[in-house]
Protein backbone atom coordinates (compact mmCIF):
# COMPACT_ATOMS: atom_id res chain seq x y z
CA UNK A 1 0.00 0.00 0.00
CA UNK A 2 2.90 2.25 1.31
CA UNK A 3 4.40 1.62 -2.30
CA UNK A 4 1.64 1.90 -4.32
CA UNK A 5 1.09 5.30 -2.51
CA UNK A 6 4.67 6.37 -3.04
CA UNK A 7 4.44 5.82 -7.02
CA UNK A 8 1.25 7.68 -7.30
CA UNK A 9 2.83 10.24 -5.94
CA UNK A 10 5.75 10.39 -7.69
CA UNK A 11 3.38 10.11 -10.95
CA UNK A 12 1.56 12.82 -9.45
CA UNK A 13 4.57 15.28 -8.97
CA UNK A 14 5.94 14.37 -12.36
CA UNK A 15 2.66 15.74 -14.16
CA UNK A 16 2.96 18.84 -12.13
CA UNK A 17 6.67 19.48 -13.05
CA UNK A 18 5.73 18.99 -16.58
CA UNK A 19 2.88 21.30 -16.31
CA UNK A 20 4.94 23.85 -15.46
CA UNK A 21 8.08 23.27 -17.36
CA UNK A 22 6.51 25.07 -20.05
CA UNK A 23 3.87 27.76 -18.77
CA UNK A 24 2.87 29.34 -21.76
CA UNK A 25 1.85 26.03 -23.53
CA UNK A 26 0.07 25.01 -20.54
CA UNK A 27 -1.34 28.46 -20.00
CA UNK A 28 -2.44 28.36 -23.60
CA UNK A 29 -3.96 24.80 -23.28
CA UNK A 30 -5.89 25.69 -20.34
CA UNK A 31 -7.31 28.67 -22.11
CA UNK A 32 -8.87 26.79 -24.74
CA UNK A 33 -10.18 23.91 -23.00
CA UNK A 34 -11.39 26.73 -20.08
CA UNK A 35 -13.70 28.56 -23.21
CA UNK A 36 -14.94 25.55 -24.38
CA UNK A 37 -16.07 24.36 -21.54
CA UNK A 38 -17.18 27.68 -20.24
CA UNK A 39 -19.61 27.51 -23.30
CA UNK A 40 -21.90 24.89 -22.39
CA UNK A 41 -21.22 25.53 -18.31
CA UNK A 42 -22.59 29.30 -19.15
CA UNK A 43 -25.48 27.95 -20.84
CA UNK A 44 -26.11 25.70 -17.99
CA UNK A 45 -26.03 28.66 -15.91
CA UNK A 46 -28.12 31.01 -18.14
CA UNK A 47 -30.90 27.93 -18.35
CA UNK A 48 -30.91 27.61 -14.50
CA UNK A 49 -31.69 31.73 -14.30
CA UNK A 50 -33.74 32.11 -17.06
CA UNK A 51 -36.55 28.81 -15.61
CA UNK A 52 -35.47 30.68 -12.01
CA UNK A 53 -36.60 34.31 -13.44
CA UNK A 54 -39.89 32.75 -15.26
CA UNK A 55 -41.20 30.90 -12.11
CA UNK A 56 -40.22 34.32 -9.63
CA UNK A 57 -41.92 36.58 -12.39
CA UNK A 58 -45.08 38.09 -10.58
CA UNK A 59 -46.11 39.07 -14.08
CA UNK A 60 -45.63 35.72 -15.87
CA UNK A 61 -47.06 32.79 -14.21
CA UNK A 62 -44.66 30.01 -15.14
CA UNK A 63 -46.48 27.21 -12.81
CA UNK A 64 -48.50 25.51 -15.08
CA UNK A 65 -52.50 26.11 -14.06
CA UNK A 66 -55.60 24.16 -14.65
CA UNK A 67 -59.11 26.09 -14.07
CA UNK A 68 -62.11 24.45 -13.63
CA UNK A 69 -65.12 26.52 -14.36
CA UNK A 70 -68.52 25.23 -12.52
CA UNK A 71 -71.82 25.02 -14.29
CA UNK A 72 -73.86 28.49 -13.27
CA UNK A 73 -76.61 26.19 -11.59
CA UNK A 74 -73.65 24.83 -9.14
CA UNK A 75 -75.08 25.28 -5.36
CA UNK A 76 -72.61 25.49 -2.66
CA UNK A 77 -72.69 22.03 -1.88
CA UNK A 78 -71.62 20.99 -4.97
CA UNK A 79 -68.90 23.50 -5.03
CA UNK A 80 -67.67 21.89 -1.07
CA UNK A 81 -67.89 18.21 -2.95
CA UNK A 82 -65.79 19.03 -6.06
CA UNK A 83 -63.35 21.00 -3.48
CA UNK A 84 -62.87 18.31 -1.46
CA UNK A 85 -62.24 15.33 -4.50
CA UNK A 86 -59.65 17.84 -6.03
CA UNK A 87 -57.68 18.03 -2.38
CA UNK A 88 -57.69 14.55 -2.16
CA UNK A 89 -56.73 13.79 -5.50
CA UNK A 90 -53.09 12.37 -6.07
CA UNK A 91 -52.42 14.64 -9.03
CA UNK A 92 -53.14 17.85 -7.91
CA UNK A 93 -50.88 19.98 -5.43
CA UNK A 94 -53.01 22.75 -4.93
CA UNK A 95 -56.38 24.40 -4.96
CA UNK A 96 -57.97 27.58 -4.70
CA UNK A 97 -61.46 28.44 -4.87
CA UNK A 98 -62.70 31.68 -6.54
CA UNK A 99 -66.48 32.43 -6.29
CA UNK A 100 -68.50 33.71 -8.85
CA UNK A 101 -69.20 36.93 -6.61
CA UNK A 102 -65.61 37.30 -5.96
CA UNK A 103 -64.72 37.30 -9.66
CA UNK A 104 -68.17 39.48 -10.36
CA UNK A 105 -66.13 41.94 -7.61
CA UNK A 106 -63.14 42.18 -9.15
CA UNK A 107 -64.89 42.61 -12.86
CA UNK A 108 -66.68 45.57 -11.47
CA UNK A 109 -63.53 47.18 -10.06
CA UNK A 110 -62.05 46.85 -13.49
CA UNK A 111 -62.12 49.91 -16.36
CA UNK A 112 -64.98 50.02 -18.77
CA UNK A 113 -66.23 46.86 -17.43
CA UNK A 114 -68.29 48.35 -14.41
CA UNK A 115 -71.39 49.58 -16.76
CA UNK A 116 -71.85 46.67 -18.76
CA UNK A 117 -72.21 44.55 -15.64
CA UNK A 118 -74.36 46.84 -14.03
CA UNK A 119 -76.68 46.49 -17.10
CA UNK A 120 -76.83 42.53 -16.58
CA UNK A 121 -79.91 41.09 -14.77
CA UNK A 122 -77.78 38.53 -12.19
CA UNK A 123 -74.37 37.79 -11.81
CA UNK A 124 -72.74 35.76 -15.31
CA UNK A 125 -69.76 34.33 -13.75
CA UNK A 126 -69.74 30.89 -12.16
CA UNK A 127 -67.74 29.63 -9.50
CA UNK A 128 -64.03 28.56 -10.56
CA UNK A 129 -61.04 26.64 -9.03
CA UNK A 130 -57.57 27.10 -10.05
CA UNK A 131 -55.37 23.87 -9.44
CA UNK A 132 -51.78 23.81 -9.36
CA UNK A 133 -50.33 20.16 -10.64
CA UNK A 134 -48.12 17.71 -9.32
CA UNK A 135 -46.94 17.53 -12.75
CA UNK A 136 -46.62 20.06 -14.61
CA UNK A 137 -45.60 18.00 -18.05
CA UNK A 138 -47.81 18.62 -20.86
CA UNK A 139 -49.02 14.84 -21.40
CA UNK A 140 -49.89 14.95 -17.63
CA UNK A 141 -51.91 18.40 -17.85
CA UNK A 142 -53.51 17.21 -20.49
CA UNK A 143 -54.63 13.68 -18.81
CA UNK A 144 -56.07 16.01 -15.64
CA UNK A 145 -58.10 17.93 -18.08
CA UNK A 146 -59.70 14.86 -19.49
CA UNK A 147 -60.84 13.46 -15.99
CA UNK A 148 -61.98 16.84 -14.34
CA UNK A 149 -63.96 17.95 -18.04
CA UNK A 150 -66.31 14.29 -16.93
CA UNK A 151 -66.99 14.74 -13.18
CA UNK A 152 -70.94 16.19 -12.88
CA UNK A 153 -71.13 20.08 -12.93
CA UNK A 154 -67.97 20.78 -14.34
CA UNK A 155 -68.45 23.38 -17.00
CA UNK A 156 -65.38 24.13 -18.38
CA UNK A 157 -61.75 22.75 -18.19
CA UNK A 158 -58.93 26.01 -18.82
CA UNK A 159 -55.17 24.32 -19.58
CA UNK A 160 -52.99 26.83 -19.63
CA UNK A 161 -51.37 24.81 -22.19
CA UNK A 162 -50.12 27.22 -24.72
CA UNK A 163 -47.51 28.74 -22.20
CA UNK A 164 -46.89 24.98 -20.53
CA UNK A 165 -45.86 23.87 -24.44
CA UNK A 166 -43.83 27.11 -25.12
CA UNK A 167 -42.27 27.03 -21.12
CA UNK A 168 -41.36 23.01 -22.33
CA UNK A 169 -40.29 23.66 -25.57
CA UNK A 170 -38.30 26.40 -25.22
CA UNK A 171 -36.51 24.71 -22.05
CA UNK A 172 -35.98 20.94 -24.03
CA UNK A 173 -34.07 23.60 -26.76
CA UNK A 174 -31.89 24.94 -24.40
CA UNK A 175 -31.12 21.59 -22.66
CA UNK A 176 -30.31 20.11 -26.07
CA UNK A 177 -28.42 23.07 -26.91
CA UNK A 178 -26.79 22.88 -23.81
CA UNK A 179 -26.37 19.04 -24.36
CA UNK A 180 -24.79 19.22 -27.79
CA UNK A 181 -22.48 22.25 -26.68
CA UNK A 182 -21.31 19.63 -24.04
CA UNK A 183 -20.39 16.90 -26.14
CA UNK A 184 -18.78 19.21 -29.11
CA UNK A 185 -16.61 20.80 -26.41
CA UNK A 186 -15.94 18.02 -24.55
CA UNK A 187 -14.30 15.99 -27.43
CA UNK A 188 -12.52 19.41 -28.06
CA UNK A 189 -11.09 19.15 -25.04
CA UNK A 190 -10.47 14.77 -25.25
CA UNK A 191 -8.74 16.40 -28.40
CA UNK A 192 -6.20 19.00 -27.38
CA UNK A 193 -5.54 16.32 -24.28
CA UNK A 194 -4.52 13.70 -27.20
CA UNK A 195 -2.32 15.97 -28.60
CA UNK A 196 -0.98 17.32 -25.74
CA UNK A 197 -0.05 13.59 -24.41
CA UNK A 198 1.38 12.88 -27.86
CA UNK A 199 3.82 15.29 -27.75
CA UNK A 200 4.68 14.58 -24.05
CA UNK A 201 5.47 11.06 -25.34
CA UNK A 202 7.61 12.08 -27.97
CA UNK A 203 9.31 14.31 -25.48
CA UNK A 204 10.03 11.24 -23.03
CA UNK A 205 10.95 8.80 -25.21
CA UNK A 206 14.79 8.33 -24.27
CA UNK A 207 13.15 7.80 -20.75
CA UNK A 208 9.92 5.29 -21.58
CA UNK A 209 12.80 3.25 -23.75
CA UNK A 210 15.18 3.22 -20.55
CA UNK A 211 12.36 2.56 -18.09
CA UNK A 212 11.11 -0.26 -19.79
CA UNK A 213 14.56 -1.71 -19.75
CA UNK A 214 15.05 -1.57 -16.64
CA UNK A 215 11.85 -3.17 -15.59
CA UNK A 216 9.03 -0.81 -15.44
CA UNK A 217 5.86 -2.13 -15.79
CA UNK A 218 3.06 -0.48 -18.76
CA UNK A 219 1.40 1.09 -15.51
CA UNK A 220 4.08 2.60 -14.21
CA UNK A 221 4.94 4.55 -17.70
CA UNK A 222 1.90 5.56 -18.31
CA UNK A 223 0.48 6.58 -14.91
CA UNK A 224 2.35 10.02 -14.94
CA UNK A 225 0.79 10.88 -18.56
CA UNK A 226 -2.99 10.11 -16.88
CA UNK A 227 -2.27 12.33 -14.27
CA UNK A 228 -0.61 14.84 -17.02
CA UNK A 229 -4.08 14.29 -19.07
CA UNK A 230 -6.44 14.42 -15.75
CA UNK A 231 -4.57 17.64 -13.93
CA UNK A 232 -4.44 19.32 -17.24
CA UNK A 233 -8.64 19.46 -18.19
CA UNK A 234 -9.28 19.77 -14.18
CA UNK A 235 -7.49 22.70 -14.33
CA UNK A 236 -9.27 23.60 -17.44
CA UNK A 237 -12.62 23.04 -16.08
CA UNK A 238 -11.29 25.49 -13.16
CA UNK A 239 -10.42 28.14 -15.76
CA UNK A 240 -14.17 27.49 -17.35
CA UNK A 241 -15.28 27.98 -13.86
CA UNK A 242 -13.56 31.09 -13.23
CA UNK A 243 -14.82 32.43 -16.82
CA UNK A 244 -18.55 31.62 -16.20
CA UNK A 245 -18.53 33.28 -12.93
CA UNK A 246 -16.52 36.30 -14.51
CA UNK A 247 -19.23 36.73 -17.04
CA UNK A 248 -22.13 36.10 -14.57
CA UNK A 249 -20.59 39.00 -12.53
CA UNK A 250 -20.27 41.39 -15.73
CA UNK A 251 -23.85 40.30 -16.85
CA UNK A 252 -25.29 41.53 -13.24
CA UNK A 253 -25.71 44.81 -13.71
CA UNK A 254 -27.51 44.91 -17.07
CA UNK A 255 -29.17 42.36 -16.47
CA UNK A 256 -30.73 44.01 -12.99
CA UNK A 257 -31.23 47.48 -15.49
CA UNK A 258 -32.85 46.04 -17.45
CA UNK A 259 -35.37 43.88 -15.43
CA UNK A 260 -35.91 46.91 -13.57
CA UNK A 261 -37.45 48.52 -17.32
CA UNK A 262 -39.92 45.33 -16.71
CA UNK A 263 -40.37 46.40 -13.10
CA UNK A 264 -39.13 43.27 -11.59
CA UNK A 265 -35.46 42.32 -9.96
CA UNK A 266 -33.39 39.98 -11.03
CA UNK A 267 -29.78 38.73 -9.60
CA UNK A 268 -28.16 36.14 -11.98
CA UNK A 269 -26.73 33.31 -10.35
CA UNK A 270 -23.38 31.41 -11.22
CA UNK A 271 -22.94 27.90 -11.02
CA UNK A 272 -24.58 25.87 -7.95
CA UNK A 273 -21.97 23.52 -5.96
CA UNK A 274 -23.36 20.48 -7.75
CA UNK A 275 -23.01 22.21 -11.46
CA UNK A 276 -19.58 23.52 -10.51
CA UNK A 277 -18.47 19.66 -8.86
CA UNK A 278 -20.07 18.16 -11.58
CA UNK A 279 -18.23 20.57 -14.32
CA UNK A 280 -14.82 20.00 -12.83
CA UNK A 281 -15.83 16.05 -12.25
CA UNK A 282 -16.62 16.02 -16.40
CA UNK A 283 -13.56 18.03 -16.92
CA UNK A 284 -11.01 15.90 -15.30
CA UNK A 285 -12.79 12.64 -16.83
CA UNK A 286 -12.52 14.12 -20.17
CA UNK A 287 -8.57 15.32 -20.04
CA UNK A 288 -7.68 11.39 -18.74
CA UNK A 289 -9.58 9.97 -21.33
CA UNK A 290 -8.15 11.72 -23.84
CA UNK A 291 -4.88 10.94 -22.22
CA UNK A 292 -6.02 7.22 -22.60
CA UNK A 293 -6.61 7.46 -25.78
CA UNK A 294 -3.14 9.09 -26.52
CA UNK A 295 -1.56 6.45 -25.19
CA UNK A 296 -3.23 3.86 -26.50
CA UNK A 297 -2.22 5.05 -30.11
CA UNK A 298 1.48 5.75 -28.96
CA UNK A 299 2.69 3.88 -26.62
CA UNK A 300 2.31 0.41 -27.12
CA UNK A 301 4.34 -2.02 -25.79
CA UNK A 302 7.06 -3.46 -28.21
CA UNK A 303 6.76 -7.04 -28.63
CA UNK B 1 21.03 -19.78 -14.19
CA UNK B 2 21.28 -19.51 -17.64
CA UNK B 3 20.65 -21.67 -20.73
CA UNK B 4 20.98 -21.18 -24.27
CA UNK B 5 19.02 -24.70 -26.17
CA UNK B 6 20.06 -24.48 -29.80
CA UNK B 7 19.19 -20.60 -30.09
CA UNK B 8 19.23 -18.81 -33.56
CA UNK B 9 17.94 -15.22 -33.94
CA UNK B 10 17.50 -14.23 -37.46
CA UNK B 11 16.97 -10.49 -38.43
CA UNK B 12 15.17 -9.63 -41.40
CA UNK B 13 15.97 -9.81 -44.89
CA UNK B 14 17.24 -13.21 -43.27
CA UNK B 15 20.82 -12.55 -41.09
CA UNK B 16 21.42 -14.94 -39.26
CA UNK B 17 23.01 -12.99 -35.93
CA UNK B 18 23.10 -16.16 -33.80
CA UNK B 19 22.80 -19.46 -35.27
CA UNK B 20 21.85 -22.62 -33.12
CA UNK B 21 24.14 -21.48 -29.93
CA UNK B 22 23.56 -23.78 -26.94
CA UNK B 23 25.49 -23.12 -23.52
CA UNK B 24 25.07 -23.05 -19.75
CA UNK B 25 25.95 -20.30 -17.03
CA UNK B 26 26.14 -21.53 -13.29
CA UNK B 27 25.59 -19.33 -10.56
CA UNK B 28 28.47 -17.26 -9.36
CA UNK B 29 30.47 -17.88 -12.71
CA UNK B 30 31.89 -15.39 -15.02
CA UNK B 31 31.81 -15.30 -18.38
CA UNK B 32 33.60 -13.84 -20.82
CA UNK B 33 32.17 -13.64 -24.55
CA UNK B 34 34.49 -12.83 -26.78
CA UNK B 35 34.40 -12.48 -31.01
CA UNK B 36 34.71 -9.92 -33.57
CA UNK B 37 32.03 -7.21 -34.37
CA UNK B 38 29.33 -8.36 -35.45
CA UNK B 39 29.58 -11.52 -34.09
CA UNK B 40 26.58 -11.56 -31.93
CA UNK B 41 27.27 -10.53 -28.66
CA UNK B 42 25.05 -7.91 -28.04
CA UNK B 43 22.50 -9.93 -29.55
CA UNK B 44 23.36 -12.82 -26.84
CA UNK B 45 22.63 -10.46 -24.50
CA UNK B 46 19.61 -8.83 -25.38
CA UNK B 47 17.90 -12.41 -25.26
CA UNK B 48 18.82 -13.24 -21.89
CA UNK B 49 17.37 -9.66 -21.02
CA UNK B 50 14.09 -10.35 -23.18
CA UNK B 51 14.94 -7.60 -25.08
CA UNK B 52 14.90 -9.43 -27.94
CA UNK B 53 13.16 -12.90 -28.78
CA UNK B 54 15.10 -16.25 -30.29
CA UNK B 55 14.03 -17.00 -33.96
CA UNK B 56 14.19 -20.94 -32.45
CA UNK B 57 15.45 -22.42 -29.48
CA UNK B 58 15.17 -21.78 -26.01
CA UNK B 59 16.50 -19.36 -23.72
CA UNK B 60 16.02 -19.97 -20.04
CA UNK B 61 16.89 -17.71 -17.15
CA UNK B 62 16.66 -19.26 -13.76
CA UNK B 63 14.94 -21.69 -15.65
CA UNK B 64 12.57 -19.30 -16.83
CA UNK B 65 11.91 -19.57 -20.47
CA UNK B 66 12.49 -15.93 -21.24
CA UNK B 67 11.56 -16.47 -24.94
CA UNK B 68 8.06 -17.20 -24.28
CA UNK B 69 6.86 -14.65 -21.58
CA UNK B 70 4.46 -12.11 -21.87
CA UNK B 71 4.95 -8.59 -21.97
CA UNK B 72 3.74 -7.61 -19.27
CA UNK B 73 6.03 -10.56 -17.02
CA UNK B 74 9.24 -8.97 -18.92
CA UNK B 75 9.51 -5.86 -15.94
CA UNK B 76 10.02 -8.91 -12.98
CA UNK B 77 12.54 -10.72 -15.42
CA UNK B 78 13.92 -7.10 -16.08
CA UNK B 79 14.24 -5.77 -12.58
CA UNK B 80 16.14 -9.47 -11.32
CA UNK B 81 18.95 -8.48 -13.84
CA UNK B 82 21.56 -5.44 -14.19
CA UNK B 83 22.51 -4.41 -17.62
CA UNK B 84 24.76 -2.00 -19.07
CA UNK B 85 24.16 -1.27 -22.03
CA UNK B 86 26.73 -0.28 -25.18
CA UNK B 87 25.28 2.90 -25.42
CA UNK B 88 24.68 3.25 -21.42
CA UNK B 89 21.46 5.04 -22.17
CA UNK B 90 22.23 7.13 -19.40
CA UNK B 91 19.45 10.29 -18.73
CA UNK B 92 21.00 13.61 -19.74
CA UNK B 93 18.33 15.74 -18.34
CA UNK B 94 18.71 14.10 -14.59
CA UNK B 95 22.05 14.10 -12.37
CA UNK B 96 23.83 10.55 -11.25
CA UNK B 97 21.77 10.34 -8.47
CA UNK B 98 18.51 10.31 -9.89
CA UNK B 99 20.02 8.10 -12.63
CA UNK B 100 20.70 5.16 -10.53
CA UNK B 101 17.25 6.04 -8.19
CA UNK B 102 15.31 5.34 -11.54
CA UNK B 103 15.80 1.10 -11.06
CA UNK B 104 14.44 1.91 -7.39
CA UNK B 105 11.96 3.79 -8.07
CA UNK B 106 10.42 1.27 -11.04
CA UNK B 107 10.83 -1.35 -7.69
CA UNK B 108 8.82 0.39 -5.47
CA UNK B 109 11.57 1.47 -2.71
CA UNK B 110 10.46 4.66 -0.35
CA UNK B 111 12.47 7.48 -1.27
CA UNK B 112 14.20 7.10 1.75
CA UNK B 113 15.55 3.39 1.24
CA UNK B 114 15.78 4.21 -2.04
CA UNK B 115 18.10 7.41 -1.21
CA UNK B 116 20.20 5.31 1.04
CA UNK B 117 20.68 2.41 -1.91
CA UNK B 118 21.40 4.80 -4.77
CA UNK B 119 24.20 6.47 -2.52
CA UNK B 120 25.69 3.38 -1.73
CA UNK B 121 25.98 2.50 -5.43
CA UNK B 122 27.44 5.36 -6.13
CA UNK B 123 30.24 4.98 -3.22
CA UNK B 124 30.79 1.35 -4.61
CA UNK B 125 31.92 3.18 -8.42
CA UNK B 126 33.47 6.16 -6.76
CA UNK B 127 31.03 8.84 -7.91
CA UNK B 128 29.31 9.53 -4.34
CA UNK B 129 31.14 12.90 -4.32
CA UNK B 130 29.55 13.48 -8.18
CA UNK B 131 26.27 12.55 -7.40
CA UNK B 132 24.88 16.29 -8.46
CA UNK B 133 26.90 15.83 -11.59
CA UNK B 134 24.33 15.76 -14.91
CA UNK B 135 26.02 12.78 -17.31
CA UNK B 136 27.57 15.42 -19.42
CA UNK B 137 29.67 16.92 -17.01
CA UNK B 138 31.48 13.16 -16.33
CA UNK B 139 34.38 11.63 -18.18
CA UNK B 140 33.72 8.90 -20.41
CA UNK B 141 35.10 6.61 -17.42
CA UNK B 142 32.69 7.81 -15.30
CA UNK B 143 29.70 7.58 -17.05
CA UNK B 144 30.56 3.88 -17.66
CA UNK B 145 30.49 3.74 -13.81
CA UNK B 146 27.52 5.47 -13.82
CA UNK B 147 25.63 2.96 -15.91
CA UNK B 148 27.36 0.17 -13.60
CA UNK B 149 25.63 1.79 -10.41
CA UNK B 150 22.40 2.00 -11.80
CA UNK B 151 23.07 -1.70 -12.84
CA UNK B 152 23.55 -3.03 -9.43
CA UNK B 153 21.84 -0.80 -7.16
CA UNK B 154 18.86 -3.06 -6.96
CA UNK B 155 21.58 -6.02 -6.35
CA UNK B 156 20.76 -8.21 -9.38
CA UNK B 157 22.01 -11.66 -8.88
CA UNK B 158 22.80 -11.33 -13.00
CA UNK B 159 24.74 -8.56 -14.56
CA UNK B 160 25.24 -8.29 -18.14
CA UNK B 161 27.50 -5.87 -19.44
CA UNK B 162 27.82 -5.38 -23.11
CA UNK B 163 31.57 -3.41 -24.08
CA UNK B 164 31.84 -2.43 -21.07
CA UNK B 165 35.47 -0.82 -21.42
CA UNK B 166 34.99 0.65 -25.23
CA UNK B 167 36.81 3.58 -25.52
CA UNK B 168 37.48 4.50 -21.99
CA UNK B 169 41.64 4.76 -22.00
CA UNK B 170 43.74 1.64 -20.51
CA UNK B 171 43.68 2.96 -17.01
CA UNK B 172 40.21 4.10 -16.79
CA UNK B 173 39.59 0.25 -18.41
CA UNK B 174 41.45 -1.15 -15.64
CA UNK B 175 39.24 0.63 -13.17
CA UNK B 176 36.14 -0.28 -14.86
CA UNK B 177 37.14 -4.05 -14.84
CA UNK B 178 38.27 -3.73 -11.51
CA UNK B 179 34.75 -2.79 -10.13
CA UNK B 180 33.22 -5.54 -12.30
CA UNK B 181 35.51 -8.23 -10.72
CA UNK B 182 34.44 -6.62 -6.94
CA UNK B 183 31.02 -7.33 -7.76
CA UNK B 184 31.98 -11.16 -9.01
CA UNK B 185 33.67 -11.71 -5.66
CA UNK B 186 30.58 -10.98 -3.87
CA UNK B 187 28.91 -13.70 -5.99
CA UNK B 188 27.03 -12.15 -8.57
CA UNK B 189 26.56 -13.88 -12.25
CA UNK B 190 28.56 -11.75 -14.40
CA UNK B 191 28.24 -12.20 -18.27
CA UNK B 192 30.63 -9.45 -20.62
CA UNK B 193 30.47 -8.91 -24.04
CA UNK B 194 33.91 -7.12 -24.72
CA UNK B 195 36.60 -7.65 -27.31
CA UNK B 196 38.99 -7.08 -24.73
CA UNK B 197 39.66 -10.48 -23.44
CA UNK B 198 43.01 -9.77 -22.05
CA UNK B 199 41.45 -7.30 -19.45
CA UNK B 200 39.16 -9.47 -18.10
CA UNK B 201 40.56 -12.98 -18.84
CA UNK B 202 42.14 -13.26 -15.24
CA UNK B 203 39.26 -13.70 -13.82
CA UNK B 204 36.89 -15.20 -16.07
CA UNK B 205 35.59 -18.94 -15.40
CA UNK B 206 34.40 -19.42 -19.32
CA UNK B 207 35.40 -17.78 -22.51
CA UNK B 208 33.18 -17.74 -24.94
CA UNK B 209 34.10 -17.01 -28.50
CA UNK B 210 31.49 -16.15 -30.96
CA UNK B 211 32.40 -15.88 -34.84
CA UNK B 212 29.70 -15.28 -37.12
CA UNK B 213 27.04 -16.16 -34.32
CA UNK B 214 28.07 -19.88 -33.64
CA UNK B 215 30.01 -20.92 -30.99
CA UNK B 216 32.72 -23.06 -31.80
CA UNK B 217 31.79 -26.88 -31.42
Amino acid sequence: MNAWLVQHGKALKWALQRLMAAPTNTLLSLIAIGIALALPAGGQMLLGNALQLARNSSNINATPQISLFLSLDADKKTADNISIRLRNHAGVKQVRFISRDETFKRMQSGENLAEVLAALPRNPFPDAFVITPNDDGPAAMEQLRSEFRNWPKIEHVQLDSAWVRRLDAMLRLGRTATALLTVLLGLGLVAITFTTIRLQVLTQRAEIEVSRLLGATDSFIRRPFYYFGALQGLAGGAVAWLIVLGVSGLLNRPVAELAELYNTSVVLQSLTTGESITLLALAGSLGWLGAALSLRQHLKYPD
Amino acid sequence: MIRFEHVSRRYPPGIDALKDVSLSVAPGEMILIGGHSGAGKTTLLKLIAAIERPSSGTVLVRGQNVGALKPAALPYLRRNLGMVFQDQKLLFDRNAFENVMLPLSIAGFSPKEAGKRARAALDKVGLLAREKALPIALSGGEQQRLAIARAVVNRPSILLTDEPTAHLDPETARDVAAILRDFHQVGVTLLIATYDDALFAAFATQRLILSHGKLPT
